[in-house]
């Protein structure tokens, strides 16, 4: 491993565009083509929005704002253009991960979501994996590989 | 993110700016949802010409929006989209339902087209 670096934040939906912006910058030494920086802001953003809205969402706020909860984000880059990001929330866990990856699948609580999540991740990053216990909570591991040639 | 609002004849357009993700979908959705109420609109524009990064979130803002235009007699189109968000509304296959243009104006021809055939029939 060349580099890494390691936030936490609340998790507050007003925190994912600071995720993905943070992942960003983190990445942008390695000369990114535009296209590449975007699919990895999306993926942060899609990993992100999953543990606020479903990793916490429905657990009791803890006193006024839910700001005890806490998502991390790790991001890792190799000299071979390698990199990877991953995404830990400590919330409700995920019953079923195969269905939850399922393209369309969703809890359908009635806020116009369109159960396309994972499917953004997995088609926007060259690799997805996901963890998850209910009760412990879950955590999203994505590897890319960019494309360096130009840079040497 | 932000959203400028333009009038053309009933066609409301909604030029979206900035990034779509989860937390500025729920104002955005709003946002539009009032000016078509506020103008009496029928139609809708969204145009994505100046949305640099969207999310799945935006899918829901659209499919959204065209069940609840569909509902009233209603139609929609969409412009701008980059490379990237024609993906993301790919995905969901946004494209079997609605119809995509190149630009605002070409969003309106098609509006107007439809209308104009629904008059024929």
């Amino acid at each position: 491993m060349n580099n890494e670096m390691k936030i936490e934040f609340s998790a507050l939906a007003e925190n994912e565009a600071f995720a993905r912006a943070a992942a960003a910058a983190f990445f942008m030494p390695l000369d990114p083509t535009i296209e590449e920086l975007t699919e990895i802001k999306t993926a942060v953003s899609e990993a992100v929005s999953n543990s606020i809205i479903h990793g916490y969402g429905r657990l009791p706020q803890k006193q006024e704002e839910n700001t005890e909860y806490m998502v991390e984000l790790t991001c890792q880059s190799f000299s071979n253009g390698k990199v990877m990001i991953t995404v830990t929330d400590h919330g409700i866990g995920i019953e079923n991960v195969e269905q939850a990856m399922e393209p369309l699948f969703t809890t359908g609580d009635g806020e116009e979501r369109s159960g396309m999540g994972f499917t953004v991740m997995e088609s926007f990053m060259d690799r997805l994996k996901v963890t998850s216990e209910q009760g412990k909570g879950t955590t999203v591991t994505m590897t890319k590989y960019l494309d360096i040639v130009s840079g040497l | 993110m932000e959203a400028v609002f333009q009038i053309s004849e009933d066609i409301l357009i909604a030029c979206v700016k900035g990034e779509i993700d989860h937390h500025n979908a729920a104002p955005l959705r709003n946002s539009i949802d009032e000016s078509m109420k506020a103008f009496g609109c029928s139609r809708l524009i969204l145009d994505f010409s100046g949305v640099e990064m969207m999310d799945s979130s935006g899918i829901g803002v659209v499919l959204g929006r065209y069940k609840k235009l569909r509902k009233n007699g209603g139609t929609l189109c969409i412009s701008g989209c980059s490379e990237h968000i024609e993906r993301v509304l790919d995905m969901a296959g946004v494209f079997s339902l609605i119809r995509m243009a190149d630009d605002i104006e070409n969003a309106i021809c098609i509006l107007q087209g439809q209308e104009q055939m629904r008059m024929e029939v």
